[in-house]
């Protein structure tokens, strides 16, 4: 807060609300004038924050990976190279710049493995993520604007979501669906789903009540476009920063599940199935522990540290 | 309350029949025999409030797989989570408080840094790699602590409370309370990581909200200790969003539990209910994830009711 204090320039920006808001009334009056400078204004928090922008760059970093796997990665993930089982890293005794983390107990290149495994997380958290988003905005902006019956309905189912551990509720969705990446990544949907819901809820109850919003019924808006153009524009912030950190638990959550055999099943190079292959070797071959966990660790941190730096940057209000 | 067992239940079932049945499937008529054994070609209804009605009476069904009831196994073995839990939180609030407290005092400082850089790594931590390596560390490298379990085989010590600490110390046999301490230490740490971080983090930024209201200054102004201030008159009103947030970690604690559980071998109901869902026992699953929903809630409720006990603005408001 001392810097927010030191500078006398900063009270505008801690109201975004407005220029938004009139640029959502009258897109057609001049959309080119507020969009650059709210953007710049944005990039600007958020670089202050050296966090973030390690975190953003990270998950750059990730992404590039997970794109270019296919020609990153030294050799294919599931290769077994049946005469070099559990070799280790190239730096320790035994090891060889062939496979430079060495290899699992089935002779696969652990590097190869994990660059495969960086498009496998960040296509779970991506899926679920937007899945969760999707739906929970939909049932919150419901609950929100028809209030009543629905929203008391929507919000009870909710608040019994919210009241199980989430992984605790993304295994009993396993265990209805069966065990699979994919039902894994339904279960992470719907855990976190009660988050968006209650964010966008709250988000629009906050803003219907606001004179811009009754401005636009007033011209004629109608309730579909009330809700998606009008006051969901408005609603952005908090849900951005929630998506983001949603993709950490996201991937936390699906490593966990594939740790625990309910996720993607093998051969797949998924980050958490991984380690539960690796349990056995533990005391002969430490690297296959080491390194799967080190990458989760890694790409949750990194979507931690954005999540942190966006919801900094986004809505000084939600800075705690 | 209601609507949270209809809506669990209606969220558990699917159709154990032919989950039992496997890939290979079976036949119709057995199929359908089956179904009526377990009453479930009755209306949707009817086998709901049948359940509510047996969940009441405190009858969860009996485990397809030991055919013990399965309220019994969960009493069994629940001390050894609740154990487990409550010693990971002691060890969270403990290091996790006093750090939260001193970034905050020491803003910007090395010492934050260090706290918060920690602590979001810590938040961060896949915790059952992390127990992965506490075990690769402390007990493959060093040797100082057990592997799994919460025991060592040769106590026979007997299960007066269900809380080994306690039984081990009342058995009075040597070295047994010792064997269950160093059994307990490493889950606890891996456990107790998460919920640290969260604390620490929470406090710090409670406190420095706190540190800039007025009565902080006046009670400095007026000549109060540095340190009383930050003790007594700072901490105890940061203390509620603290609050709030060691309630929910309870939920996470239960989470975390499956996970620890499983790594140690630890005999309790988050081991339990993996087995059970890895097994498909279905009235295990579903009878355990309604029983922890309930505890939760529960916990929840007392912590709402703790914010009176600490700040009388809301008792009295």
């Amino acid at each position: 807060m001392v810097e927010r204090t030191a500078a006398p320039e900063a009270p505008p920006e801690s109201d975004p609300v407005m220029p938004r808001a009139l640029a959502d009334i009258a897109p057609e009056l001049d959309p080119a004038l507020a969009a650059p400078s709210s953007l710049r204004e944005f990039w600007g928090d958020f670089s202050q924050n050296r966090g973030a922008v390690a975190g953003l760059a990270m998950v750059i970093a990730l992404v590039l990976v997970a794109i270019f796997a296919d020609w990153i990665a030294p050799h294919s993930p599931i290769e077994q190279f049946r005469e070099a089982t559990l070799t280790p890293p190239s730096w320790h005794e035994g090891g060889t710049t062939k496979f430079l983390l060495g290899t699992d107990a089935l002779g696969r290149d652990i590097l190869s493995r994990l660059i495969h495994g960086s498009r496998l997380s960040l296509f779970i958290g991506f899926i679920s993520v937007t899945l969760s988003l999707a739906l929970g905005v939909v049932l919150g902006l419901l609950a929100g604007f028809l209030r009543g019956i629905t929203e008391i309905f929507i919000m009870r189912l909710m608040d019994v979501m919210l009241a199980l551990p989430s992984l605790l509720l993304a295994i009993a969705v396993v265990a209805i669906l069966g065990p699979g990446l994919i039902n894994a990544m339904y279960a992470i949907a719907i855990v976190l789903l009660p988050h968006y819901v209650r964010l966008a809820r709250a988000a629009v109850i906050g803003e219907t009540g606001k004179e811009y919003v009754a401005a636009a019924r007033i011209a004629g808006a109608g309730p579909l476009r009330l809700m998606f153009n009008t006051v969901l524009p408005n609603c952005t912030a908090p849900l951005i920063v929630q998506a983001t950190l949603g993709f950490s638990t996201a991937i936390l959550d699906a490593a966990a599940l594939g740790f625990l055999g309910l996720g993607a099943q093998p051969p797949t190079p998924e980050w958490g199935s991984m380690l539960a292959d690796a349990l056995e070797f533990i005391q002969r071959a430490s690297w296959v522990v080491t390194w799967p966990g080190l990458a989760i660790l890694i790409t949750v941190l990194a979507f931690n540290l954005m999540g942190d730096g966006l919801r900094d940057a986004l809505d000084p209000k939600l800075k705690r | 309350m209601t609507l949270l067992a209809f809506s669990l239940i209606h969220l558990i079932p699917g159709d154990p029949v032919e989950t039992m049945s496997g890939e290979r499937g079976m036949e119709p008529e057995r199929y359908q025999r089956l179904l009526h054994e377990f009453g479930l070609d009755r209306p949707l209804y009817v086998q709901y409030f049948d359940y509510v009605w047996n969940v009441l009476r405190g009858d969860l069904g009996t485990s397809l797989t030991t055919h013990e009831p399965v309220l019994k196994e969960f009493v069994t073995l629940f001390p050894a989570t609740v154990e487990l839990a409550l010693f990971a939180m002691v060890l969270s609030i403990a290091i996790g408080l006093p750090a939260g407290v001193l970034a905050a005092v020491k803003r910007n400082t090395v010492a934050d840094y260090a706290v918060m850089g920690v602590s979001l790594t810590g938040y961060s931590m896949p915790i059952f790699w992390w127990a992965l390596l506490l075990i690769l560390f402390f007990s493959v490298q060093l040797g100082w602590t057990p592997v799994s379990g919460r025991i060592s085989v040769q106590f026979d010590v007997p299960a007066v409370t269900g809380f080994l600490l306690i039984d081990a110390w009342r058995s009075g046999e040597p070295g047994a309370l010792r064997s269950a301490l160093s059994h307990l230490i490493l889950p606890s740490v891996a456990l107790g990581t998460i919920p640290l971080a969260v604390i620490a983090r929470m406090t710090r930024s409670s406190m420095l909200e706190v540190l800039r209201e007025d009565y902080v200054r006046t009670a400095r102004a007026k000549g109060v200790s540095r340190l009383r201030v930050i003790v007594v008159h700072a901490l105890r009103n940061a203390l509620i969003p603290v609050i709030t947030v060691i309630g929910l970690q309870v939920g996470l604690l239960l989470s975390g539990a499956i996970l620890t559980e499983t790594i140690f071998s630890w005999p309790g109901v988050g081991n339990w209910l993996i087995h059970g869902v890895l097994a498909r026992d279905y009235p295990v699953v579903q009878g355990g994830i309604l029983m922890i929903a309930a505890i939760v809630i529960t916990v929840n409720l007392i912590v709402d009711l703790l914010y009176g006990v600490v700040n009388p603005r809301i008792r009295h408001g």
